[in-house]
């Protein structure tokens, strides 16, 4: 089991509320994506869960024991951070050994198959390796490190489109083999879309949505077509975003297409279509 | 197989069709064994549980079924049920958008006639 539980939790910074009274509830065994603008309070959030810092007010628990200082609980949770904190001096071989020390799970076998896969030199120094390198290697101790609760902050960054691929693949290999809650938070959303079972959108420190991808692509549709034809649609529905290209209208409705929206957009000679998610979350966040 | 994130269909209904068409084509015989979800999951890069989500769409309808232990089966007769099926299908899925198109075009119900009997297809 890995219940996380996020009660109430506030994190300011002197002025600004990096995040305001968050509540959430993250069920053992998904896949969430963590979606937010540059800002929004990301990193914040994992930094919190993993006890990096502490919270303003309020508390959050894995498996209703708190987090705070709480050795037992942060060892069930492997954090892969965008910052570098290895000591650059060693090499990749050296520190699998230390994991070992932090992780009693550490499967160094299959951290080493995964270098292999990813062409990475387990003999090379952590300062020698390139950006994209540098996440491989990070990602690597995550997914062999075998804790509970798996969390990437931006794990694909600096990946070329080859390895990003393979890494979503081995991602869901490992989660299919030894099911785990994987809290990835990241921008290429397109991307992994369809890894993802649950969204979480946070926006100015607010929690924002949170909702299985399925059901969040079903609540909003795309209407498009002639501009005064949209406006007509468009009464009385809330709509997030909207581009205009000439008289030609194309705007985020959040809500569910039904038989009545149907036979209004085709009365009206409009087009109603699916919402990607990406564009979903820029219409939710660009305000 | 090759699944769309840009379509209005889900995916685990893509996948189910795909499934689908691959027991039409003959890939996946009728007793014989399917790809597991791992499998599925893992090539398509998809959440377990939409590959799930697919998979027991064909078992409800009884195209697939269970072996406990050892994997997912082409269950004996799916090939005509999805035969059956997409026939239901056809009209709805086909028919009426080729005259939605055809009416955007101003082509008459004769020229569209005329076309198929004239094996512009």
């Amino acid at each position: 089991m890995s219940l996380i539980e996020f009660k109430g939790i506030s994190k300011y910074y002197k002025e600004t509320k990096a995040l305001d009274n968050v509540n959430l509830t993250l069920e053992p065994n998904k896949i969430f994506g963590l979606l937010g603008r540059n800002g929004a309070g990301k990193t914040t959030l994992l930094n919190l869960l993993t006890n990096k810092i502490f919270p303003t007010t309020g508390e959050i628990t894995l498996d209703g024991a708190t987090v705070f200082e709480n050795d037992a609980a942060l060892k069930n949770m492997f954090y892969m951070m965008e910052r570098r904190l290895y000591p650059e001096n060693l090499s990749i071989k050296e520190i699998f050994k230390w994991s070992k020390a932090f992780y009693p799970e550490f499967d160094g076998e299959y951290a080493y198959s995964l270098c292999e896969k990813f062409k990475l030199n387990p003999k090379k120094r952590v300062k020698e390796l390139s950006t994209g390198y540098e996440s491989i290697f990070k990602a690597i101790i995550a997914l062999a490190s075998n804790a509970k609760v798996l969390i990437f902050d931006e794990p694909v960054l600096g990946l070329d489109a080859n390895h990003r691929d393979l890494f979503y693949k081995e991602l869901l290999a490992n989660y299919n083999e030894k099911p785990k809650t994987i809290i990835i938070s990241t921008h290429l959303i397109e991307e992994i879309e369809g890894v993802l079972e649950e969204v979480i959108i946070i926006k100015e420190g607010k929690l924002i949505m949170r909702k299985p991808v399925a059901d969040l692509l079903t609540s909003a549709h795309t209407v498009s077509g002639e501009a005064s034809k949209v406006d007509v649609y468009l009464k009385g529905r809330n709509s997030a975003g909207e581009e205009m290209i000439g008289k030609f209208k194309s705007v985020t409705v959040l809500e569910e297409v039904n038989t009545i929206n149907k036979t209004m957009a085709k009365e009206l000679g409009l087009e109603l279509s699916k919402v990607e998610l990406q564009k979903l979350f820029i219409s939710l966040t660009n305000i | 197989m090759f699944l769309d994130f840009n379509s209005d269909k889900p995916i685990y209904i893509q996948l189910a069709e795909a499934i689908e068409d691959n027991i039409l084509k003959g890939v996946f015989e009728e007793e014989g064994q399917i790809v597991s979800t791992t499998e599925i999951s893992v090539s398509f890069k998809i959440n377990p549980a939409t590959a799930g989500k697919g998979i027991n769409l064909l078992v409800d309808e009884g195209i697939l079924y269970k072996k406990r232990g050892v994997g997912m089966f082409v269950s004996i007769g799916a090939k005509e049920k999805i035969l059956q099926k997409r026939k239901e299908g056809f009209y709805e899925s086909f028919i009426l958008t080729l005259l939605e198109e055809a009416s955007k075009l101003n082509i008459t119900k004769e020229d569209i006639i005329r076309m198929i009997e004239g094996g512009k297809a």
